[in-house]
């Protein structure tokens, strides 16, 4: 984990690396969002739409307090509305300074905490840090280890051992599958996955996401070579019979 | 006021099964409500479709509609000015109406109302290709003279100036200036010889008094009233109805309300004709009539969606001017829906839901202009349901109770788009707008008008340094706003004075207490404009281009600003600071009978007209460009979301605009959500958290830039596609493509 970055000390605060806030995402947790996007992501996805968010060090580097004063204004419509999504990038890159975010969020603002991750991190933060947290965004990329590996550049097992400590630990988990043509959407290992979240006992809800190039620029402007381009979007048939096959094992899927 | 209670057996008839109350000895109709009404805490399965004699109806007025479309104006009875009783009775189709009464003698038929003035009736009509019949002309050139011409008498240089610069807009010196909503459900719950007979005791009262210029036009006034009401009876024997008497069942009582509303949009052509809080007061015979069996849910919805119909087709002859101003042909016949009761109920009933209803069995439209009085503490059934209508239909607009509660009580209306008056008790005088954007030019330039190059306000000094100092700009806007207020309230002051004496509401103030508040109801334009110019002349630096002639003309901006609508108080405290500023400044000044000084935040449509009349501005709009309509952030500036715009709109000090802060948001439904039931939730909740943090307004339109493109190039396939403007809904096909474009390039919140 040699970018893993830990800020701490004793006597200055806690800082981090952001990428973006934004104030009214619907589509991130339940209600309405203020989201956190920080910087840095050890996978690449070949799909990724933010891949400005992979590098830790072109973030703005901000104190925890810097991030509650940006939320503070907010809260209230927040309290009623919805509540507070870190994500990334991959916010587990930096556990010191997004746990304290999401545990000030919620002592002293009151808010609902999310926390939107593929998990591949989380060995690395105690059972105490969830405590923080209200709701994971849990982000399986690939049932198939292979395919996971080819997809995202890290193995899957993590991402799995973290599911499992959730499901022991009761954390409700809503599961966020992206839907590529090609390349996630054999039924074989989306049946597996389904499976397997059923299976958990603490899976609220999927979200199947259908890929979009609308990243696609950003890859160019970072003078990357985005893979994807002559993908097709997947078709609403595509997505009817996917969410079909999680709602077939009983989970509330959209 | 207190008549002795009438305890005739018609009134026994009427009243049976009611809660009694002092609304049976005063006339009082919020207390007949609170002793009456049943609080609805459910969901909205029990609705009712349309029938097929509603759709029956509804398909031949599309026709109409259509043809109107098509041609502007469909027909005008130019032969005569038009009065409670000067029309014989017109229908749609009398075999199929349940609620009747037509303006004229023929739907969409216009009428002329010369009292507010002659050459806006002549240049409306001929903008359609009629023309004035001549003893209309005759008697009002010789023999009659105007609300417009009596304005114009007591105008002066400055006034004219600055009217037609463009510094203020809109003033109703030439139409009738509306907002003011009379107490239509007296009709109903009453009678109108009830009335009468209060309206006789309020003038005795009067007999004893020194006749002083007050009390003389008070009588006057009440003897008006009292004959308008006495027309109103005449007007309902047309229509074979005997409304002397109330209402004694449901289909009465929206047809009494109906005829005095009908009354009023007859003799008035009110920019804006409200309808008031009426579903809920309806609600309390509906209840009563299903609870005895004789109507089912179905005939009662059916009633509903027949007056909707009918309000629907409230029509004035304007003029293209006057619709540049407000586009779409719009009437604000506003209904107030909902809001919480002084005693913690809620005020939504069963019928809340049903006047909601209509946009489904009728089909999305603009009018009437249905209102949610938004409170936290709404029962959730009902606010879901809102928030649905809003996502299928973009037709609602939502204003805080919880903030005018305190102010207005708990039986206000909202007249037009956002001024909260208690009914029946409370009356505005319009005053259309200053466009406070153009004048922080006049202050750059010591107020010779940067497009014209014409002094409009004389005695200033322009600033002559090359960059701006916020300081100096300050102390000079401040020193123009100073003029501005006072021009404009000489203007409002001469407007209201000669409508009173020439074009007087008589049958909408019939339906109001004799002693009532007035409020003097001025307003601002171009705030965020101004706002962010400040924010740019402090935060960046900003250089000015003069012309040949020495007249700034053009900015350049060096470095970065924060804007309104970030939720960023450098720029948010400014917008607050020129809001409390100009109302102080407005009430200095003495008012027309001695009304209370109010102010509101809204342009409508204006915006675009506003744009027009001023030059580049220092936030770097160009010239020509509209401007945010309303409270709203500029266009493209608010690039924090939604919520974080909302947040700065809601900053704005109800306190000092009173009489409304209006905001416009528009998202596409992926921005709310994956699943209706997700955007149902989430809007509600935007809803719950705007109204807690204090935002006054929000029009919510829910849709797809995409669907507005090809209705514009489309329009026969979008008869019916409603969006919220500022403070009301248009049908969008029906704007002009300019007003459009603005539409279209508005912040369209999204999420990726």
């Amino acid at each position: 984990m040699s970018e893993r970055i830990v800020h701490a000390s004793a006597t200055g605060p806690v800082a981090g690396f952001v990428h973006s806030f934004e104030t009214g995402a619907a589509v991130d947790g339940p209600g309405m969002r203020f989201v956190l996007f920080t910087q840095g992501c050890q996978f690449r996805c070949l799909y990724c739409h933010n891949p400005d968010t992979w590098k830790l060090r072109h973030g703005r580097q901000m104190s925890v307090d810097e991030v509650l004063a940006e939320i503070r204004p907010y809260a209230g419509f927040l309290k009623i509305a919805g509540g507070l999504t870190v994500s990334g990038g991959e916010p587990l890159l930096q556990p010191d300074f997004v746990g304290a975010v999401l545990s000030r969020a919620k002592a002293e603002l009151g808010l609902h905490t999310a926390l939107d991750t593929q998990g591949f991190l989380a060995g690395h933060i105690d059972d105490a840090w969830l405590e923080a947290v209200d709701l994971v965004l849990l982000d399986i990329k690939h049932f198939d280890a292979d395919a996971y590996q080819r997809l995202t550049g890290q193995p899957l097992q993590p991402t799995l051992d973290f599911a499992e400590r959730l499901a022991r630990l009761k954390k409700p988990v809503w599961l966020r599958y992206v839907l590529v043509p090609g390349l996630s959407d054999d039924v074989a290992s989306i049946d597996g996955l389904a499976d397997y979240a059923a299976g958990l006992g603490n899976v609220e809800r999927v979200t199947v996401l259908p890929f979009h190039k609308l990243g696609e620029h950003k890859w160019r402007e970072l003078g990357l070579d985005y893979q994807l381009g002559d993908t097709p979007i997947p078709d609403a048939a595509l997505c009817e019979r996917v969410r079909e096959q999680f709602r077939a094992r009983g989970l509330t899927t959209v | 006021m207190n008549a002795p209670a009438s305890t005739t057996d018609l009134h026994a008839r009427a009243w049976h099964d009611f809660a009694l109350g002092p609304w049976q000895n005063v006339i009082d109709v919020r207390d007949f409500i609170q002793h009456n009404y049943t609080p609805y805490l459910g969901r909205d399965e029990f609705l009712a479709g349309p029938t097929a004699r509603t759709q029956a109806l509804w398909a031949k007025l599309a026709e109409l509609l259509k043809e109107e479309r098509a041609r502007g104006v469909l027909a005008v009875s130019a032969d005569v000015g038009s009065s409670i009783t000067a029309h014989d009775a017109g229908y749609i189709d009398q075999s199929l109406e349940k609620i009747v009464g037509l303006q004229t003698d023929a739907p969409l038929k216009r009428a002329i109302m010369p009292n507010g003035g002659l050459r806006m009736v002549e240049n409306g009509l001929a903008a359609f290709g009629f023309e004035l019949d001549p003893q209309v002309k005759d008697a009002f050139t010789r023999y009659r003279k105007d609300h417009n011409q009596g304005v114009f008498d007591s105008y002066n240089p400055a006034i004219r100036a600055a009217r037609k610069s463009g510094v203020i807009t809109g003033l109703p010196d030439a139409y009738g200036r509306g907002r003011i909503i009379g107490d239509y459900r007296r009709v109903a719950l009453y009678g109108v010889d009830r009335l009468i007979e209060a309206k006789r005791a309020e003038l005795a009262e009067l007999d004893d008094l020194e006749f002083s210029e007050t009390v003389i036009r008070q009588r006057e006034e009440l003897n008006e009233q009292t004959r308008a009401l006495a027309e109103l009876k005449q007007m309902a024997v047309k229509y074979g109805a005997d409304i002397a008497a109330p209402a004694t069942n449901l289909h009465q009582a929206i047809q009494w309300l109906y005829f005095g509303y009908l009354a009023a949009v007859k003799e008035q052509n009110g920019a804006a004709m409200s309808i008031g809080r009426i579903s809920s007061f309806l609600d309390i015979y509906a209840e009563r009539d299903l609870a005895a069996g004789v109507v089912t849910e179905s005939e009662v919805q059916e009633l509903f969606d027949d007056l909707v119909i009918k309000l629907r087709i409230v029509r004035f002859l304007r003029t293209p001017e006057y619709d540049e101003l407000f586009s779409g042909d719009p009437t604000w016949v506003t209904e107030s829906i909902g809001g919480v009761g002084e005693d913690g109920r809620p005020l939504v009933t069963r019928s809340s839901f049903r006047i909601l209803h209509t946009l489904y069995n009728l089909g999305p439209a603009p009018e009437p202009n249905l209102t949610v009085l938004w409170s936290t503490q709404l029962p959730q059934g009902f606010k879901d349901f809102c928030a649905k209508v809003s996502i299928e239909t973009s037709a609602i607009q939502y204003e805080n109770d919880d903030v005018m509660r305190p102010y207005w009580g708990d039986d206000y209306g909202i007249a037009c788009c956002v001024s909260a008056m208690r009914i029946g008790k409370q009356m505005q005088f319009f005053g259309a707008r200053a466009n406070l954007a153009k004048a922080l030019l006049y202050a750059i330039n010591g107020g010779v008008d940067e497009k014209s190059g014409a002094l409009v306000a004389p005695g200033f000094a322009p600033i002559t340094a090359d960059v701006l100092d916020y300081d100096e700009v300050v102390a000079k806007f401040d020193a123009m706003m100073d003029w501005l207020a006072t021009t404009y309230v000489k203007a409002l002051n001469s407007i209201h004075y000669m409508h009173d004496k020439y074009a007087y509401e008589r049958i909408e103030m019939a339906l109001h207490d004799r002693d009532i508040l007035r409020t003097m109801a001025c307003g601002i334009a171009g705030l965020s404009v101004a706002a962010d110019s400040l924010s740019a002349i402090k935060h960046a630096k900003v250089h000015v281009i003069r012309n040949e002639a020495g007249l700034a003309v053009d900015y350049k901006i060096d470095g970065d600003y924060p804007a309104y609508g970030n939720n960023d108080d450098r720029a948010d405290d400014i917008a607050k600071a020129l809001v409390e500023t100009f109302m102080k400044k407005i009430a200095r000044h003495k008012m027309y009978r001695d009304a209370t000084p109010t102010q509101s935040v809204l342009t409508i449509t204006s915006n675009v007209v506003y744009g027009k009349k001023t030059g580049n501005t220092p936030d770097g709009r160009r010239a020509g460009e509209p401007f945010a309509p309303g409270a709203n952030p500029m266009n493209g500036r608010d690039k924090k979301g939604f919520v974080a715009a909302g947040a700065s709109v809601a900053k704005l000090p109800y306190q000092y605009a009173q009489d409304g802060i209006s905001w416009t948001a528009s998202a596409t439904p992926d921005a709310l959500g994956h699943t209706l039931a997700e955007r149902v939730q989430n809007l509600a909740a935007c809803l719950d958290g705007y109204t807690a943090a204090g935002g006054f307004h929000v029009n919510v339109n829910v849709f797809n830039r995409d669907t507005l493109l090809d209705a514009m190039d489309h329009p026969e396939q979008y008869p019916q596609l409603t969006i919220r403007v500022s403070g009301y809904a248009v049908n969008f096909i029906k704007l002009t493509r300019e007003q459009q474009l603005d539409v279209l390039n508005r912040t369209f919140h999204g999420h990726v």
